[in-house]
């Protein structure tokens, strides 16, 4: 379930799309996704040829990340916009500096049945980042059951959702879509409204174009969407933290940075934690290696560090990641169930930590 | 939702009658399905400078509450009037967050969080007034950690506040600065008022009892704060704090003796003045040091330049608890003086001859209070170890008292 799906998923998509009959106007609203008032409908802002089925208008481009952050085992569609003639500006470690104008978009969706990821999807929402004069707004656009457009939800919204996991086990859950400030909880670097995913060690690989498979990084150069990136080769890559061939320590700091470190660094909302994940991150105390918990009441388990070096089982981590009690769970947003994955991932880790 | 609730979210109509906000409106909000939406929607589209107005009743709430608008006014009907109920929550890690400056929150209550009860992060200028936090079942590990959250913040006042049933602390202040809570009641928590890794606090005319430990002032290494300093705790009432400590294990807190009046951990100029302490069994004041290890180079772990005077003690000390228990009583005897200074300091020379001036300690209590420095380092310096001194007339002196904080929001 680790396993990316979405290059393949985006593909079958596309096929639905060439045998659509009619390709709807597809053409991007810029002065609407500028103006300070939200559309009410995600169809009024033409990111879409094809939104029910994720067919991006001209100008709008899909990508993937290398690690994405867990969302309930939901099934993404990222795509990104940038106006045309603006570029966005190359970072080797944060987000890419995009220009104004430029909008994230990302689609929360559940095949039926994992097991056939192209048939029967439900889309649940849209969020999109928006890069306005004023700085970055986030909304969140829900879909109507008959998947025909997606409305506005200022407030959020919890939806049941159900689908068949790659083993063939049904599951279910009740899908939170959060609300604009749950967003800014997540999306917050210096106080400022911010982007959380396209970082370029996150970025750095090939994706299935239309056009044939390139680079991410590589193709978002050459189309002239983004300056001053070195070759590909030559940027900083995060392990596949499903990758068994690569070192596990990479690998479980890749997870912690995706799926954590956009609030536990010293910039993110959890800064009053000390407790910093960045996959740079070398303090080893900073980092949760035998550090004490400060304000995690209860959350701490009992226990009495984050890291409890070779014993998973004693380390708040795990115990936080492992837990869907509101006043437990770790991270507070964006999931109603346990990763089961990620928190083996971490507990193997955690184990060979001397 | 219902139509009716929807009428009354829209209904925005200027209010004449705030002076404060003499040019925001009013949006109100009453108990019923829906509230949820309804008022996170409020919290949301508010214009900056608006109040936000709770009907008196009971709002039943599953998930978290949140408000990131700027001069934002959240107002009940009373803290006995409003109930904001989390009995059913089932996400978000506490009840209400704050992260925009400017935020008043007045007469109403937040009961049964699963987490936090609220949380203001990074903000500038928050106020809570006549606000309760409460868990209703009494003191319980499942409570939520802490009922009052300020955190990051600067300009923080808690007035007439009352918190009950804090797994971890009831009013808690951490890595802030500029802070006044006063007029509150601290009542069941673990750790009534805490003031942690915070500058420039003063904590006076609460009451704090049937805590663990009445009033903290704490210090943590690995912070982006550290240093705690400029604290003043008077005129409090801290009294029979006897309930048995509930903290989860691994937390600070969970270390406090039960029974413990005023607690200074590793801080810088603290003044402790006129607060009515006793009924506390392990001790009314301790002053001591950070106890745990620690990699932190920059951390201090001594309580530096603390000034104690002119408060009145009653009955302390007859039934020690944790720490107080096994490692002071056995030292000290029964009952344990009413004020306890571990003696920890920092080297050999302050071992025997005391700290510095700057960083001493001074006592000047009432004739009769008892007293023992500990000398833990001496101790632990001299092979056949040192005994404790009980004379408290060894530690007079005075530092002059700190000018009182003064809050924007307070004038």
């Amino acid at each position: 379930m680790f396993r990316p799906v979405l290059s393949k998923l985006f593909l079958g998509l596309l096929m639905g799309v060439t045998l659509a009959s009619e390709p709807a106007s597809a053409e991007v609203n810029d002065a609407a996704l500028m103006s300070a008032r939200p559309a009410k409908l995600l169809s009024e802002y033409g990111l879409f040829s094809d939104a029910a089925h994720q067919a991006p208008a001209e100008g709008v481009l899909p990508y993937t990340l290398i690690n994405p952050l867990f969302t309930d085992y939901a099934h993404k569609f990222r795509f990104v916009y940038v106006p045309k003639g603006r570029k966005a500006r190359y970072d080797n470690t944060e987000v890419m500096r995009f220009p104004v104008g430029t909008v994230l978009v990302k689609t929360f969706a559940y095949p039926a049945d994992f097991r056939v990821p192209e048939e029967n999807i439900q889309i649940i929402e849209t969020r999109l980042l928006i890069h306005q004069e004023r700085g970055w707004n986030a909304w969140a656009y829900v879909w109507d059951d008959a998947q025909g457009d997606a409305v506005l939800k200022v407030a959020g919204k919890t939806l049941p959702v159900s689908w068949i996991d790659e083993a063939g086990a049904e599951q279910s859950t009740n899908y939170v879509v959060p609300n604009k400030n749950q967003c800014k909880g997540c999306h917050t670097f210096d106080k400022a409204f911010t982007p959380i995913g396209p970082k370029a060690r996150n970025l750095n690989r090939d994706f299935k174009y239309a056009s044939g498979s390139a680079n991410q990084l590589d193709h978002w150069a050459s189309l002239g969407l983004l300056q001053g990136a070195p070759a590909s080769a030559e940027a900083p890559k995060a392990p596949d933290v499903t990758d068994a061939g690569a070192s596990l320590d990479g690998r479980a700091r890749a997870y912690l940075d995706i799926n954590c470190a956009h609030c536990h660094r010293l910039e993110g909302p959890a800064s009053t934690s000390g407790l910093f994940l960045t996959a740079g991150e070398d303090n080893k105390t900073t980092w949760g290696y035998k550090k004490r918990p400060v304000a995690a009441g209860r959350g701490s388990g009992g226990l009495a560090y984050d890291i409890m070096p070779g014993e998973p089982d004693n380390s708040i981590l795990v115990y936080r990641l492992n837990s869907v009690d509101p006043g437990v769970m770790m991270p507070e947003v964006g999931r109603t169930i346990v990763h089961d994955e990620g928190v083996a991932l971490l507990k193997e880790w955690i184990a060979s930590i001397e | 939702m219902k139509k009716r609730l929807l009428a009354l979210c829209a209904t925005f109509f200027v209010a004449f009658s705030v002076p404060a906000f003499a040019q925001g409106t009013v949006i109100s909000i009453e108990p019923g399905d829906g509230v949820q939406e309804a008022l996170q929607e409020a919290l949301i589209l508010a214009e900056p400078g608006s109040v936000i107005e709770l009907a008196a009743g009971r709002y039943d709430f599953t998930g978290p509450l949140s408000l990131d608008i700027a001069n934002i006014t959240v107002r009940g009907a009373g803290m006995n009037e409003t109930v904001l109920s989390f009995t059913n929550q089932t996400t978000g890690s506490e009840g209400l967050l704050i992260t925009a400056g400017g935020a008043r929150i007045e007469s109403l209550a937040v009961e049964d969080t699963p987490g936090d009860g609220i949380k203001a992060k990074g903000v500038d200028t928050v106020t809570f007034k006549d606000v309760r936090v409460e868990w209703t079942r009494g003191p319980h590990a499942e409570n939520g950690a802490y009922g009052l959250y300020p955190v990051e913040s600067k300009n923080v006042l808690i007035d007439g506040c009352v918190v009950k049933g804090a797994s971890d602390a009831g009013i808690y202040v951490g890595q802030s600065q500029q802070i006044i809570v006063r007029n509150s009641r601290a009542e069941l928590n673990v750790a009534g008022i805490e003031i942690e890794n915070s500058y420039f606090a003063d904590v006076y005319d609460n009451v704090a009892t049937h805590n663990t430990g009445g009033i903290l002032v704490f210090d943590l290494p690995n912070l982006p704060q550290m240093g705690g300093h400029s604290v003043k705790v008077f005129r409090n009432t801290v009294v029979a704090n006897d309930t048995p400590n509930f903290a989860p294990p691994g937390n600070v807190v969970a270390t406090v003796p039960m029974g413990t009046g005023i607690m200074i951990m590793a801080n810088r100029e603290v003044e402790v003045f006129e607060n009515d302490l006793s009924d506390n069994a392990s001790t009314n004041i301790l002053l001591v040091a950070y106890p745990r290890d620690y990699n932190d180079p920059t951390y201090n772990p001594l309580p530096r330049a603390v000034y104690v005077h002119d408060n009145k003690h009653g009955r302390a000390g007859f039934a020690p608890d944790k720490a107080v228990k096994d490692i002071i009583a056995p030292i000290t005897g029964l009952p344990v003086p009413q004020v306890v200074w571990d003696g920890a300091v920092d080297g050999f020379w302050s071992a025997f001859f005391g700290p510095d001036a700057e960083d001493a300690i001074y006592i000047r209590e009432p004739m009769g209070t008892t007293f023992a420095n500990l000398q833990m380092v001496k101790d632990m310096i001299l092979p056949w170890g040192a005994s404790p001194d009980f004379d408290i007339d060894d530690y007079d002196g005075s530092v002059p008292s700190r000018e009182p904080v003064s809050l924007p929001q307070d004038q």
